[in-house]
């Protein structure tokens, strides 16, 4: 555990990438394979399930610390980490130890999972007091499941192929995965996931994708220089759907369908899963739920992404179907090194061939030119896209966001924008702790909605809350503002008095009985601060809802009257 | 000399007590750290928040003179040195040592048989720059609190300078300056005083190197330092320990060393949060203030039945002393809005930015 905590410890406190290199390589190459096992896990994201719930960590350690509980939530406020708080709280340790990851895990950690809460309480004591401060702290981010630092699982690939002596590509296709709770982290796995490169190479892929490619945004609008991408028909374009990215694998007459995150979602989308493709072949797209012909907003794929089990009228409300738009495996080869254009070619072969409404080929967007695709682009709305793809005709499939051998664009059209009032601030976590940076925001309701009622005074509704945008420096001058124009506090949480107005980017809107103003927006986030506006001056309810989508408008600016003020 | 004859029980009720101006002791007819000018001041140290200026008399700890002269000018000040009395319109008044910096004192007040004790800014563990803590008996203790929650508990300062030198040696080796913020006055004293001087050349930034004139001057072990314009090449700069103050980040006086590491030591880095914000290389967790254990002991051993507490962790404190069966309420001060505090800390939050 020493060894991981400073490992955690190094990757924490430097934030370039070639000091995380150096300290990969270096935890690596000294650990045991078992720790190093359990290290990989964790490091490309693998969350075991939680052992011990918040309410019993919270509970023993303060009763371990012998402070009141009211004290604990103060220590909480200002450190804004549940591991850390109580990493610092608990008294000194009485002896140290060092025992390696692997047995905290194995012997100490999973097996607390169906202890009763005494032996817990009783475990948990003689954990903590032969742990120093770091090494408690990693201790207890791995109990609760909350485990998370700052590299991506690319750089731990690039760390153990320089160790190992093998292209990157081949430990990023083994690791493929690893963090599948169903299989625990193992001396053996480890020794397979960096030994030589066999030539059966390929048999051991069983059901896993392949690395997922990832697109680069487009900061550069090619329709206002047309010279920024090239001639056109050097690009392969497609629309941008809003679903769920994945990869539907066919080997062995056994199908599997992996989300981005490299999740098993066989089961959640059946009509997905059972469609039969060729053995030994893995196609890349997106899941959509489709309705007459065109994709339905995220928020009816939402309603079936949450749900354990799916009842058929569930399955017939909301149809989810796989828009194809690459092929990485074809009769039982690795192609993704075949150029854009010619997969596209044997992508088109194998969905034409299986005739099933539930998989659609990615339609090709044609345009002359730049001008003319902007304009297209402008529709993007009316389609429920959001925006377009343009992929190097030439480009290979590549891992992750390399650029190396071709890229992928993604050209999103811009985001809805509304200009709100701040009325809540609440405390952030992490690197923001004690700062005053996740705020909620409000539009003006004029009251009386409909002709026959009078119009009421005009409030502000709250409707989104949002923490992302700010740079450091507005962020301090907002908390500043927050603290100095508090209302009231409930715990957390400040109201404050209606001061400054904030642009309000998002994403998508949809009608929300659980919400407030009756609309829920996707991925709000702070634009900009609009110095220049009063309140008084910030958009409407109103305004807001004339952004809903045509099948939502009219539903919801009419279920608007007569509700309760 | 005579004060004006009043009842001496509505005195006795309270020797000191909050006005807009500071701690005021009515008998006495004297401040404690005012923020506001008056007549008469006792200061307990020169930090900026404590020592203000434009009283008309100053009234301090021996130890501390020269440095509030440099910082204040020519203000008409007396002193006494640790432990000596003055009886002032009939309270006797003495300066004992605080332990936070060079001159750094509590002040003891003590009228018709109360004793009542300002700690201003105080540190348990020994350091040496400065005279070590003491603990004087009182009835009522004016306590700071400002790392007042059970979380901020500090490691040895030994430990950290150790860790402060082993930082230093390898950006040496790998010829690498180490850049290491910390406040000018004390801070960056305590720092020289206790790491290994033998592994490069020191440069000190100008705010620093004046106080650090003062405290040779008082006779306080120092090592060796340069300024930049005494070191003769950039080469010299690479196996450098550069002491700078938080307000040099970013500046053009710290470009000069070209690609260093940085570290900042301060009590605030013990928390993840503080450490990614200042967004340094390295958060040592080194402190002039007490943590909590230290709040806690020194509290208890003052023997005090009644405690006020002053700025930091102000309700906190006194909700948890009220709670162990003592007499706790609270002053509202203006101090902890220059050094090391939360606010000044929020601020300062943007620094790493123009720094990039």
């Amino acid at each position: 555990m020493r060894d991981f905590a400073r490992l955690y410890n190094e990757l924490d406190a430097t934030t370039a990438t070639l000091g995380k290199l150096e300290a990969l390589k270096r935890y690596f190459s000294h650990v045991e394979p078992a720790n190093a096992a359990w290290a990989v896990y964790f490091l490309a994201g693998g969350k075991p399930r939680q052992t011990i719930s918040t309410k019993f960590l919270r509970q023993f350690s303060t009763e371990m610390s012998g402070i009141p509980e009211w004290l604990f939530d103060e220590c909480y406020q200002a450190v804004g980490d549940l591991a850390e708080t109580i990493a610092h709280i608990l008294p000194p340790p009485s002896h140290e130890t060092s025992i390696p990851l692997a047995n905290w895990m194995e012997e100490r950690i999973i097996p607390l999972r169906n202890e009763t809460p005494e032996k817990t309480r009783e475990a948990l004591f003689s954990y903590w007091n032969e742990l120093e401060t770091q090494q408690r702290f990693v201790l207890i981010k791995l109990i609760s499941g909350a485990f998370r630092v700052g590299v991506s699982k690319l750089l731990v690939v690039r760390a153990l192929s320089e160790l190992a002596g093998l292209d990157a590509k081949i430990i990023a296709q083994r690791m493929m995965g690893w963090t599948d709770s169903a299989l625990q982290p193992s001396a053996e796995r480890y020794s397979l996931l960096i030994a030589a490169q066999s030539e059966f190479e390929h048999r051991n892929k069983d059901g896993h994708p392949y690395p997922f490619f990832l697109a680069h945004p487009l900061q550069i609008s090619p329709q206002a220089d047309p010279q920024v991408l090239g001639d056109i028909r050097q690009w392969q374009i497609e629309w941008k759907y809003d679903g769920i990215r994945a990869q539907l694998v066919q080997r062995n007459g056994q199908s599997w369908l992996w989300s981005r995150g490299e999740d098993l979602i066989t089961d959640r989308f059946p009509e997905i899963s059972g469609i039969s493709l060729p053995d030994g072949t893995v196609i890349d797209g997106e899941i959509v739920i489709w309705k007459n012909g065109s994709p339905a907003p995220f928020a009816d794929l939402q309603k079936r992404i949450g749900r354990k089990s799916l009842s058929s009228r569930i399955l017939n409300e909301f149809p989810a179907a796989f828009i194809a738009f690459d092929l990485l495996e074809h009769r039982g080869q690795d192609i993704r090194h075949i150029i854009q254009s010619e997969r596209r070619s044997r992508l088109k072969d194998v969905v034409c061939s299986i005739d099933v409404p539930g998989l659609i080929l990615s339609p090709l967007v044609d345009a002359p030119d730049w001008h003319r695709l902007g304009i297209m682009r402008n529709t993007s709305r009316s389609r429920a896209v959001e925006g377009m793809m343009l992929k190097s005709v030439s480009a290979q499939y590549g891992i992750g966001r390399t650029k190396e051998r071709g890229i992928w664009w993604k050209w999103k059209i811009d985001p809805y924008t509304v200009d709100a009032v701040l009325v809540y601030a609440q405390r952030g976590h992490g690197r923001r702790a004690s700062l005053y940076t996740d705020y909620t925001f409000a539009v003006w309701d004029s009251g009386g909605s409909g002709d026959s009622d009078p119009p009421g005074e005009r409030k502000l509704v709250p409707f989104a809350k949002a923490y992302s945008g700010l740079t450091d420096r507005e962020i301090a001058r907002v908390d500043a503002v927050i603290r100095r124009t508090t209302i009231e506090k409930f715990g957390p949480v400040r109201s404050v008095r209606p001061t400054m107005v904030f642009e309000i980017g998002f994403e998508g809107i949809a009608p929300s009985p659980r919400h407030k103003a009756g609309v829920a927006v996707r991925f709000p986030r702070m634009l900009r601060i609009r110095d220049d506006k009063k309140v008084d001056e910030a958009d409407t309810l109103d305004m807001l809802k004339a952004m809903l989508p045509n099948p939502y408008r009219k539903a919801a600016l009419t279920s608007s009257v007569g509700s309760p003020p | 000399m005579a004060g004006p004859r009043r009842t001496w029980g509505v005195y006795m009720a309270d020797l000191v007590v909050a006005r807009k101006e500071g701690l005021f002791c009515e008998p006495g007819q004297f401040y404690i750290d005012p923020w506001q000018p008056v007549d008469r001041a006792i200061i307990t140290h020169a930090h900026a928040d404590h020592a203000r200026p434009g009283h008309t008399h100053y009234l301090a700890a021996l130890p501390g003179a020269d440095i509030l002269k440099s910082r204040l000018g020519d203000i008409q000040l007396e002193t006494l040195a640790y432990g000596e009395h003055v009886i002032h319109n009939g309270v006797t008044v003495s300066f004992h040592p605080a332990g936070h910096v060079l001159g750094s004192a509590q002040v003891r007040l003590e009228y018709r048989g109360e004793t009542w004790v300002v700690s201003g800014d105080y540190k348990l563990e020994p350091d040496g720059t400065c005279d070590s803590f003491e603990t004087v008996p009182c009835d009522t203790f004016i306590t700071e609190s400002t790392f007042g929650l059970p979380i901020y508990r500090w490691q040895a300062a030994s430990d950290i300078f150790k860790d402060i030198n082993v930082w230093w040696r390898s950006n040496a080796e790998k010829g690498r300056a180490s850049v290491l913020f910390c406040y000018a006055f004390g801070k960056a004293q305590r720092i020289l005083n206790g790491i290994d001087n033998s592994i490069g050349p020191i440069i000190c930034h100008g705010a620093a190197e004046t106080l650090n004139r003062i405290y040779r001057n008082a006779g306080i072990s120092l090592p060796d330092t340069l300024t930049v314009s005494d070191a003769s090449s950039k080469a010299g700069f690479r196996e450098a320990l550069v002491i700078a103050p938080p307000s040099s980040a970013g500046s053009p006086w710290l470009r000069r060393f070209g690609d260093y590491s940085d570290a900042f030591a301060s009590g605030w880095m013990l928390l993840r949060g503080a450490r990614r914000r200042r967004a340094v290389d390295r958060g040592f967790v080194l402190s002039d203030h007490a943590d909590w254990p230290g709040l806690m002991r020194a509290i208890t051993a003052t023997g005090a039945q009644r405690v006020i507490v002053t700025h930091g962790h102000v309700d906190v404190m006194v909700r948890w002393l009220r709670e162990n069966s003592l007499d706790a309420s609270a002053f509202e001060t203006e101090y902890g809005t220059n050094e090391e505090d939360n606010a000044a800390e929020n601020e300062s939050v943007a620094f790493k930015e123009s720094h990039a």
